[in-house]
C-alpha cells in the first residue's frame, strides 16, 4: 500500500520534472525565466520543440507584439495627435521588425544559419528603444516597449545556444 | 552519388540538448525485494524533489536581484559569449532614453561608398569564388534580390580589368534545384589543370540540409562567364555521419596533394569544438572523407567559411593554393559563427595523411587572442591566387552597424573591404601583412604633403579641401628626448593589460599617446573617428604599441553601434610608425605598420557629412612631442556601374 503511494507521487514528480524540463532548462540560460517559460508553455507547439522550434515561437511572440504595438501607435493619432512625429517614427520602426526583422530570424533559424537570426531578433529591440526613445521620457508605449525588448533578450539568448 | 536516406539529418538539436540534460530520470523499475524497493523509491523521491527544487529555485534567482546590465553580462557568460558582442543589447535595449535620430536622406544616401564594391540596391553579405579568368577578375556574392536584409540568397556577379573598377553582371545562380532550393549559398572556384574552371558551393535543400554542390561556367569561352550550368548528380556532398544537417558549410577551394588528387576542406563543429573536415577527390563529384581533420580547436563553435592556403617563408609573392614545399608555411583561417570573428593561424601542413598543426598553439584559430586579419568590423573573408600577378588577394565582408530601419530606408546593407593582398611577415616571421592591392592608387587624384610637429594635447585641422573619400599615408616619430624619459623612467609601470577598448579610446590620456588622425570629423569636432597610436610600456621595459580606431563619438546618432577598435601592433627596431587610412564616407580602414594590423570601421556621421567632412591630426599624449610627416590624396570614385557592351573596350587602369 504504502509503495503505491510512494510509487504515484515518485511518477507525479518525475513527470512534472521531465514534461517542462526542456522548456526549463532552455529558460534557465535566458535573462527571464518566468516570461521566457510563460510564453513558450503558451505555445501548443512549446512542449515538442527542439531549441530551434523554440525559438521560433518566441519570433512569432515578437512577431505579435509588433502588430499589438502598430495598432496601438495607429489608435493614438487621434487621442495624442501632438505626438505625431514620435508616432511617425515608431510606426516606422516597428513595421521593420515586422516586414525586415522578423522573416530575417524566421528564415536564418530555420535554415540554420542563426546568426542572421541573431541579427534580427536584436534590432526588434533596438527599433522598440528608438521608437521610445522618440517621446523623450513621456512615452504612452513604455509597457509594450519593455515588453518587445525583454521577449528580444530572452529570443536572443535561444538563437545563441544554435550558435 | 548520393542517397535520400543520407540525406537525413544525422543528429537532431534534441541530442545535442539531452547531453547537456542532467540525468536525473530515475531508471525503470525492477524486481526486487520490498525493502530495498522502497529504499530505491524514498531516495529517488527526495532525488526528484531536490530535482524540482533546483529548477525552481534558479528560475527565481535569474528573475529577482540582478540588475538589467548585470543580467545580461552573465547570461552572456552563460550563452559562452564575449561582452563586446552583447555590447549593442545592453547599450541600447535598458536605455529607454535613447533617442530616434532623425535620420532623412540627405544624411543616408551621403553613406554610400564611392570605391567599396557594393550592389546597386539591398543586402550583401559572403564573398563567393573570387577568380581571375581571361582577362577579368570575377567577384561573386551573397545577395537578396527582394531586401535589405538577409534572405533570399542567390550569387551576385560583377567583373572587373582592377580589382577596383567593378561592373555589375547579372545573377549568377538563383535556387532553382530541390538541392539549393532555400539558398545558394557560399562556395569557391577551383581551377583545374587544363585551366577550366570548377565552382563548389553549398545549397541549402528543400529539407534545409545543407550539402555541397558542383558547378561549372555554361560557356568557358565567355570572358563573363554569364551563365553557370549546375551538376546533373548534385549534391556531390552530403552531410557526414555525426555532422549536423546545418553545420555543414563552405567548401574551399582545392589544391592538389603529392599523390595527384584534389583535396578540399569543410568548416563544422561538433559539439563546442571548431573542426575542418577533410576530403579528396579526383574529379569533383565523387569524395573520399579522411576520418581525421585537417585540425580542430575546443570550445570555438561553428567554423564558418574555412580558408585554407600556403604563404612563402621568403618572398613577397602569393602561392598557387597546391605549393607545397620546404619554403612554404600554410594559413589556416575561420570565420567564428559565436563572435562573428575572422581568426587565422599559420602552420605546418603535414600532405601524407592531411593534417595542419599550428606554430603556436596558444593562439589557434578561434582562441579569443589568436590574430586576425582585421579588428574591426570583417568576416567571411576569403582569398584566391591571382595568377594574373602572382598574388594572394583577401576578400572581406563587412557589414552595417547601424539599424536595419536605416538599411530599409536607404536600401541597401553592406560593403565589400577593398581587396588586399596577403603575405607572410618575414621580418616578424609570426603574422601575415595585408595591403589595399596597388590598383587603388588609379583613383589618386590631386594630394597634399605635410610634416607637422604637434605638442602633447594639441588638435590641428589638415586643410585638404573634401574630406570624404581620401587616401592618407602617414609617418610618425616620437622625439627622442621624450621616448628617453618615458623609456628610462621605472616608475612607469608596464601595463600590460592596456588595449584599444579598454583604454577609454582616443580621449584617454597617456605619456606616449593617442595620437593620430580624426576622420570624418566635424568643424567643431562634435563628430569624429580617431584613428591613432598609443605607445605604452610594455613586458620587459619594452616599448608596446596599439593601434586602434574609436568609433564612440563618431556620430550623434545612438541607434548605431559604436565600438572602439584596435591591437597592438608589432613595431621592430629603427622602424618609424607608419598608418595608411582609406576614408571612403562610411567606410574607414585603416593599415599599421604596412599592414601588420588592420582595422575596419563603420561610422555614420549626421554633421560631418558632405562639404562640412573635415581632417584633423591630433597629439593628446600627456609628455610626448610627435612629428607627422604625411601625404593626403583625394580618391575618385570607381563609378561602379552595370556592365554594358561600351565597358568591353575599357583598357587596363595599371
Amino acid at each position: 500500500m504504502m509503495m503505491m503511494m510512494m510509487m504515484k507521487v515518485m511518477m507525479m514528480v518525475t513527470v512534472m520534472v521531465s514534461e517542462g524540463s526542456i522548456i526549463e532548462q532552455t529558460c534557465k540560460e535566458t535573462p527571464d525565466f518566468n516570461l521566457c517559460v510563460s510564453l513558450l508553455n503558451s505555445d501548443p507547439r512549446g512542449s515538442s520543440a527542439d531549441t530551434s522550434g523554440l525559438a521560433l515561437i518566441l519570433i512569432d511572440k515578437i512577431k505579435g507584439l509588433t502588430t499589438k504595438t502598430l495598432n496601438e501607435i495607429n489608435g493614438l493619432y487621434k487621442k495624442r495627435p501632438e505626438l505625431k512625429r514620435a508616432l511617425d517614427e515608431c510606426s516606422r520602426r516597428y513595421k521593420t521588425i515586422l516586414n525586415a526583422d522578423v522573416p530575417e530570424a524566421i528564415e536564418a533559424i530555420s535554415k540554420g544559419v542563426p546568426k542572421f537570426g541573431e541579427d534580427g531578433v536584436i534590432d526588434a529591440g533596438v527599433e522598440a528603444s528608438v521608437c521610445e526613445g522618440g517621446f523623450k521620457g513621456k512615452s504612452p508605449l513604455t509597457s509594450l516597449t519593455k515588453s518587445m525588448q525583454k521577449i528580444s533578450n530572452v529570443t536572443r539568448a535561444i538563437v545563441r545556444m544554435l550558435l | 552519388m548520393a542517397s535520400n536516406e543520407a540525406l537525413l539529418p544525422v543528429t537532431s538539436r534534441q541530442d545535442l540538448l539531452s547531453e547537456s540534460k542532467s540525468d536525473q530520470i530515475p531508471e525503470t523499475r525492477r524486481r526486487r525485494p520490498i525493502k530495498v524497493h522502497l529504499a530505491v523509491y524514498s531516495g529517488l523521491l527526495l532525488i526528484a524533489l531536490y530535482v524540482a527544487l533546483i529548477v525552481t529555485h534558479d528560475g527565481s534567482t535569474v528573475q529577482h536581484g540582478a540588475k538589467d546590465e548585470t543580467s545580461t553580462e552573465s547570461r552572456a557568460r552563460l550563452a559562452g559569449v564575449s561582452e563586446k558582442s552583447n555590447d549593442r543589447v545592453s547599450r541600447l535595449s535598458d536605455d529607454r532614453k535613447v533617442e530616434a535620430f532623425p535620420w532623412n536622406n540627405t544624411m543616408l544616401s551621403w553613406q554610400r561608398t564611392a570605391f567599396h564594391f557594393q550592389p546597386e540596391k539591398n543586402w550583401m553579405n559572403d564573398p563567393n569564388g573570387p577568380l581571375f579568368y581571361k582577362g577579368w577578375y570575377h567577384f561573386f556574392y551573397q545577395y537578396n534580390p527582394n531586401a535589405a536584409v538577409w534572405g533570399d540568397i542567390v550569387w551576385g556577379h560583377a567583373v572587373s580589368k582592377d580589382l577596383i573598377h567593378w561592373l555589375y553582371l547579372p545573377i549568377a545562380m538563383v535556387p532553382d534545384q530541390w538541392y539549393d532550393a532555400n539558398g545558394v549559398w557560399t562556395g569557391s572556384a577551383t581551377f583545374l589543370d587544363d585551366g577550366s574552371i570548377v565552382m563548389l558551393y553549398t545549397g541549402s535543400t528543400d529539407k534545409f540540409v545543407q550539402v555541397q554542390n558542383l558547378a561549372y561556367p555554361e560557356d568557358p569561352s565567355d570572358p563573363l562567364l554569364l551563365k553557370w550550368a549546375k551538376f546533373s548528380g548534385n549534391p556531390v556532398l552530403v552531410p557526414p555521419p555525426g555532422i549536423g544537417a546545418k553545420d555543414f558549410r563552405d567548401p574551399t577551394t582545392a589544391w592538389k596533394t603529392s599523390t595527384g588528387k584534389w583535396r578540399i576542406t569543410i568548416g563544422s563543429k561538433i559539439n563546442r569544438t571548431g573542426i575542418s573536415l577533410i576530403y579528396d577527390t579526383t574529379d569533383f563529384k565523387t569524395y573520399e572523407k579522411h576520418d581525421t581533420l585537417l585540425h580542430q580547436v575546443p570550445n570555438t563553435g561553428m567554423w564558418e567559411c574555412v580558408d585554407f592556403y600556403p604563404v612563402s617563408k621568403t618572398q613577397v609573392n602569393g602561392l598557387d593554393t597546391s605549393v607545397n614545399g620546404p619554403g612554404v608555411k600554410h594559413v589556416i583561417k575561420a570565420s567564428m559563427d559565436d563572435t562573428r570573428i575572422d581568426h587565422y593561424a599559420i602552420g605546418t601542413y603535414y600532405d601524407s595523411n592531411g593534417t595542419w598543426v599550428p606554430d603556436n598553439p596558444s593562439i589557434d584559430v578561434g582562441i579569443s587572442t589568436a590574430l586576425r586579419y582585421d579588428y574591426g568590423k570583417f568576416y567571411a573573408s576569403k582569398t584566391f591566387y591571382d595568377q594574373n600577378k602572382g598574388r594572394r588577394i583577401l576578400w572581406g565582408w563587412i557589414g552595417e552597424s547601424d539599424s536595419e530601419a536605416a538599411d530599409v530606408q536607404k536600401g541597401w546593407s553592406s560593403v565589400q573591404g577593398i581587396p588586399r593582398t596577403v603575405v607572410f611577415d618575414t621580418r616578424t616571421r609570426k603574422n601575415l601583412v595585408q595591403w589595399p592591392v596597388e590598383e587603388i592608387k588609379s583613383l589618386r587624384l590631386s594630394s597634399n604633403k605635410f610634416d607637422m610637429t604637434i605638442g602633447p594635447g594639441t588638435v590641428v585641422p589638415v586643410d585638404v579641401g573634401s574630406a570624404t573619400q581620401l587616401d592618407i599615408e602617414a609617418e610618425f616619430e616620437i622625439k627622442t628626448e621624450d621616448l628617453k624619459l618615458f623609456f628610462d623612467d621605472d616608475s612607469v609601470e608596464a601595463d600590460k593589460k592596456f588595449s584599444c577598448e579598454t583604454s577609454g579610446g582616443s580621449t584617454a590620456r597617456g605619456a606616449l599617446g593617442p595620437f593620430g588622425f580624426s576622420v570624418l570629423a566635424d568643424e567643431s569636432l562634435s563628430e569624429q573617428t580617431p584613428v591613432y597610436f598609443y605607445v605604452t610600456k610594455g613586458k620587459h621595459s619594452k616599448l608596446k604599441t596599439v593601434f586602434c580606431s574609436d568609433t564612440s563619438r563618431s556620430t550623434l546618432a545612438n541607434d548605431v553601434v559604436k565600438p572602439i577598435y584596435g591591437s597592438f601592433v608589432p613595431v621592430l627596431k629603427g622602424e618609424k610608425l607608419t598608418m595608411r587610412i582609406l576614408v571612403d564616407h562610411s567606410i574607414v580602414e585603416g593599415f599599421a605598420q604596412g599592414g601588420r594590423t588592420c582595422i575596419t570601421s563603420r561610422v555614420y556621421p549626421t554633421k560631418a557629412i558632405y562639404g562640412a567632412t573635415k581632417l584633423f591630426l591630433f597629439n593628446n599624449a600627456i609628455d610626448a612631442t610627435v612629428t607627422a610627416s604625411f601625404r593626403v590624396w583625394q580618391m575618385n570614385s570607381a563609378f561602379i556601374h552595370p556592365y554594358s557592351s561600351d565597358d568591353l573596350g575599357v583598357p587596363s587602369r595599371t
